[in-house]
């Protein structure tokens, strides 16, 4: 008689494709997987401890660092919470500034998501042509505020600098460029049949299961529900564009693959640019400091505001007392509640496919943990 | 799509004595009420009635309102009396569009809150995060044990107002 058991195997935390401090327990039937629990925590630092102790405009450096791939969106969303708390209107230029540099932001972590999902599966090239078109737009922030991962250039009611004379000059010229390098990176990968083959049909995340347990972003609009906020909850100037919102249809497989969680962000990349180009031909000229506050004193209340960031819902609850401090932030991160679906993925699967099926929910563990 | 007080006329309705009341007024967002041990059936309820059909949790939140009688301990420290702890259920509808904030409010010695994690499964993780963090008791929870903290954490709940760094971790000094 042979004896079989169930054996517990640890990925991580040190791992090369958790993107971050993360460990995984699995349960493993021979190669099969029956289970899958996440082990989070090894990057918390309490931001929402540190938040009460601060005043607002102090939050927004500490903002950059939870989702570290997507600084800008997360000023944006806590400067937007904090506007609205306030009854704060910005002036036009800066709601066209904001949104550029959060579509730019956008391309820039997908861009990230797209070339270590290569590198997860065993792609290296892709990995540093993306590296290398998100270098220009790292570059572009450079140019506005001086830093290129962690910004603090959005401020409430306004942001910290003008942009550079030459800035839309050169963001056009990073438009152009980088029309022809997405058909290239899917000459090299996306449609790549090793790629395909490891990716179609694994992972598949049934669109009931998305909303039950609250995706949002990408992975949800992957599973078919067109949901975007930008458009279904509307914020600043998002409704003066013109993009589609691309779902997920099963291309190579079924529906909510992770084939197509993968193109999906590839699509979102266009609709990107052709936000950046209208936003770039109707940028008004104008003062970007008129509207910031000289003290950050919301009344008493709560509000609770979310945005899209790259990686889906980014929700900020934010209680105030009155008080130069909030009495409680609270962060919604997309990461952390589309985690929570991991082991709903992976059951049943392989456990190579562990990797492919993480790697396909882009998960930042900063955000995660807090 | 239904406003806020809409849905709490229907919930009024069906639920007489559980739903308690509602706030309204910006910019403070329209907040509903309800009683602690029930709401796990209405939640059900929001979810499956065919008018609301709530079928996102956006956000689930603790929060300590530090609202009772603060006192000062003879080492400088504080500590509150008759506090009260509260959870914010955020919930939204994808099909009809429409969301709602919903509240309970539990005493600090007895935080005891019905789990809504059967309902809307990402309830599980974001139970588990304020019930790490506030130290709020989710009854019939499966698997109510600290998320982002270490598992083996008795220093107490970090997001209280009156908590106290503990001065050793581990045998290591912390603070």
């Amino acid at each position: 008689m042979l004896k079989t058991e169930q054996m517990v195997l640890n990925m991580g935390p040190q791992h090369p494709s958790t993107h971050g401090v993360l460990r995984l327990e699995l349960e493993l039937d021979g190669e099969v997987i029956n289970s899958v629990t996440p082990h989070i925590g090894y990057l918390h630092r309490c931001f929402e401890k540190h938040c009460e102790a601060m005043t607002y405009p102090q939050i927004i450096p500490y903002v950059d660092r939870m989702d570290y791939l997507a600084a800008m969106y997360n000023e944006f969303g806590f400067a937007l919470a904090v506007e609205r708390l306030m009854d704060i209107k910005v002036p036009e230029r800066v709601e066209y500034i904001r949104v550029i540099m959060g579509e730019l932001q956008r391309i820039a972590s997908h861009l990230v998501a797209v070339g270590t999902y290569g590198l997860d599966i065993g792609a290296f090239t892709p990995f540093l042509y993306c590296f290398r078109d998100r270098e220009k737009i790292l570059t572009l922030f450079e140019m506005t505020c001086g830093a290129r991962l962690l910004y603090n250039y959005i401020w409430i009611g306004g942001l910290s600098h003008d942009i550079h004379p030459d800035f839309i000059r050169y963001t056009k010229e990073f438009i152009d460029y980088f029309k022809p390098n997405l058909k290239e990176l899917n000459d090299l990968l996306t449609y790549n049949k090793i790629f395909i083959d490891r990716t179609a049909n694994v992972g598949i995340l049934p669109l009931e299961t998305a909303i039950n347990y609250g995706v949002t972003g990408p992975n949800l609009r992957a599973s078919g529900l067109r949901w975007d906020l930008r458009l279904d909850d509307p914020y600043s100037i998002y409704d003066k564009f013109e993009f589609d919102i691309p779902v997920g249809q099963g291309w190579h497989g079924t529906i909510g693959d992770c084939w197509d969680r993968y193109y999906i962000r590839i699509l979102e990349m266009e609709e990107s640019l052709k936000i950046l180009e209208q936003a770039i031909a109707q940028i008004p000229e104008g003062d970007i400091s008129s509207a910031i506050p000289k003290r950050v004193k919301p009344p008493e209340g709560q509000i609770y505001t979310r945005v899209e960031n790259p990686r889906g819902e980014l929700g900020y609850f934010i209680i105030s007392k009155g008080q130069l401090q909030p009495h409680r932030v609270k962060v919604r991160a997309p990461s952390f509640v589309s985690l929570s679906v991991l082991n709903e993925l992976c059951k049943g699967h392989l456990v190579a496919d562990v990797v492919a099926i993480l790697g396909s929910i882009d998960i930042v563990l900063g955000e995660i943990d807090r | 799509m239904k406003s806020a007080q809409d849905i709490f006329e229907i919930l009024k309705e069906k639920f007489p004595e559980e739903v308690i009341s509602i706030t309204t007024g910006k910019p403070k967002e329209d907040i509903i009420d309800i009683h602690p041990l029930s709401i796990n059936k209405i939640s059900f309820f929001l979810r499956d009635s065919e008018v609301l059909l709530f079928d996102n949790l956006i956000l689930l939140s603790g929060v300590d309102n530090a609202d009772g009688k603060k006192k000062t301990l003879p080492d400088g420290s504080f500590e509150y009396e008759n506090n009260t702890l509260s959870v914010f259920y955020h919930v939204e509808s994808t099909s009809l569009k429409h969301k709602i904030t919903l509240r309970v409010t539990v005493p600090v010695d007895k935080p005891e809150v019905e789990s809504v994690s059967e309902i809307w499964m990402c309830a599980d993780w974001h139970e588990r995060e304020a019930f790490d963090m506030i130290g709020i008791n989710f009854l019939n929870h499966p698997n109510l044990i600290r998320i982002l903290m270490p598992y083996d954490w008795e220093y107490g709940y970090p997001l209280r107002k009156d908590y106290k760094n503990p001065e050793f971790y581990a045998g290591m000094k912390v603070s």
